[in-house]
């Protein structure tokens, strides 16, 4: 092997991420790897991301999506995901199953609305159900992500472990199959 | 003769008892064969399919299969792993569970296997099914959400409460687990906490009241290791054997 061919560095691979309908605690527990998230900058840099505040995905290699679809922006935003990123994971119970925010599915949409904004107890005088149009509408289900678009990797857990998220990134990084084993696969 | 009564599991022999099942010698020999309806004090029921094995090229559960001189099992190979992933995908996907507000997390059977085949998706459009919680008995309550209508609740309550106070209704997808009384309360019926009925829930249907976090979340069974490491706990009974419908 040439000498040339071993000092080119390799390129970094470009990785977004985004929450949907989902809490920010996989992005928290993101956060967990703590140190070896310095390690992962050595290998990876960030398009879109809370960590860099980039609004929207250019073309990236890896796509790490939170949460599920609860609106027409959600859908917005997976589909540019989805358009820009070579693979494109689910992290976390939300995006893997609707999680939390789909134990609404078996409620009527405008019964919620009504409930919150209307029949509650304690409003302001006046309260409405919001109408701006700069409001996403609501969804009257909400949906795992690989519902609206292909999915390459699926990491559940609510929240995955940062120790399950890095098992998963150093296996897709290292260029196999992410497999977590006892103790990193949780759902809860 | 007694040498000869072995078959083979994956290419380990597995000796066994006449009339023992497949399942059964396989689990006394210390092989954990992956199922949710089976349990060792009932008799085999065969509805769940994650048992099926492949015996002599032929798909069979191998809870309802007599063990057999001279058999060739396949339990652990790609082909099967990969039906038995499709088989709890569907169950996940026809329900609803979700693990994170379930009290049963951690000593689920069906979340177990899913760790233990790598479930990372449910693969399918979920169902969200519309279903009611039943908390009307003042120490047990039923999430109807979670049955996987393993039906072991109804074998419990019949043969040995002889209570006959759960029973399947419906056909085909709106096939759905009932309460044996006419305002269908669980209240209405003389359920105890103390019954069989009580104990064998694989998933999180039948739930003791004020008990559900006695042991912490990361301290549970499935958590410390996986199911197929109890493998010791699922070992038939003397009461069971031979017993095959």
């Amino acid at each position: 092997m040439s000498t040339a061919a071993v000092a080119a560095p390799p390129r970094k691979l470009r990785v977004a991420t985004t929450s949907l309908a989902g809490c920010f605690g996989c992005h928290m527990s993101f956060l967990d790897i703590d140190e070896r998230l310095l390690d992962l900058l050595e290998f990876v840099e960030f398009d879109r991301s809370p960590i860099t505040d980039i609004k929207h995905c250019g073309p990236c290699d890896i796509g790490i999506i939170e949460g599920g679809v609860c609106n027409a922006e959600n859908v917005h935003v997976l589909r540019e995901f989805r358009a820009n990123c070579k693979i494109l994971i689910a992290m976390g119970a939300c995006s893997v199953n609707g999680g939390l925010p789909a134990q609404r599915n078996n409620l009527d949409l405008r019964d919620i609305l009504v409930a919150v904004y209307v029949t509650e107890t304690g409003l302001a005088r006046g309260t409405q159900i919001p109408n701006d149009p700069e409001l996403p509408l609501p969804l009257n289900q909400v949906h795992p992500i690989h519902e609206i678009v292909t999915v390459d990797y699926f990491l559940p857990g609510c929240p995955p472990s940062g120790d399950a998220i890095w098992k998963f990134l150093t296996d897709l990084l290292a260029g196999h199959t992410p497999h977590l084993g006892h103790g990193l696969i949780h759902y809860d | 003769m007694s040498e000869a009564n072995t078959f083979l599991l994956d290419d380990i022999e597995i000796p066994f008892t006449p009339g023992q099942s497949v399942m059964q010698a396989a689990l006394s020999a210390g092989v954990f064969i992956p199922h949710l309806c089976y349990h060792p004090e009932f008799r085999p029921h065969g509805s769940c399919k994650l048992c099926t094995v492949k015996i002599n090229g032929r798909p069979a559960t191998s809870c309802t299969t007599p063990a057999a001189a001279g058999l060739e099992v396949e339990s652990n190979t790609p082909e099967i792993l990969d039906k038995r992933r499709t088989l709890v995908q569907m169950l996940l996907v026809e329900g609803n569970h979700f693990c994170p507000s379930c009290e049963k997390s951690g000593h689920c059977k069906l979340q177990a296997l899913g760790y233990e085949l790598g479930v990372m998706t449910p693969r399918f459009n979920l169902l969200y099914p519309t279903r009611p919680v039943d908390a009307s008995h003042p120490d047990v309550m039923l999430d109807f959400n979670r049955c996987i209508l393993c039906e072991l609740c109804i074998r419990a309550s019949t043969e040995v409460d002889q209570k006959f106070v759960f029973a399947l209704s419906g056909r085909g997808i709106k096939k759905h687990l009932v309460v044996n009384a006419e305002s269908g309360r669980l209240a209405d019926t003389n359920f105890a906490p103390t019954d069989k009925a009580a104990q064998v829930c694989p998933v999180g249907v039948i739930l003791p009241k004020r008990k559900g976090f006695a042991v912490p979340i990361g301290e549970r069974r499935f958590d410390v290791a996986p199911i197929s490491a109890h493998v010791d706990e699922f070992k038939p009974v003397a009461a069971a054997q031979g017993e095959r419908t």
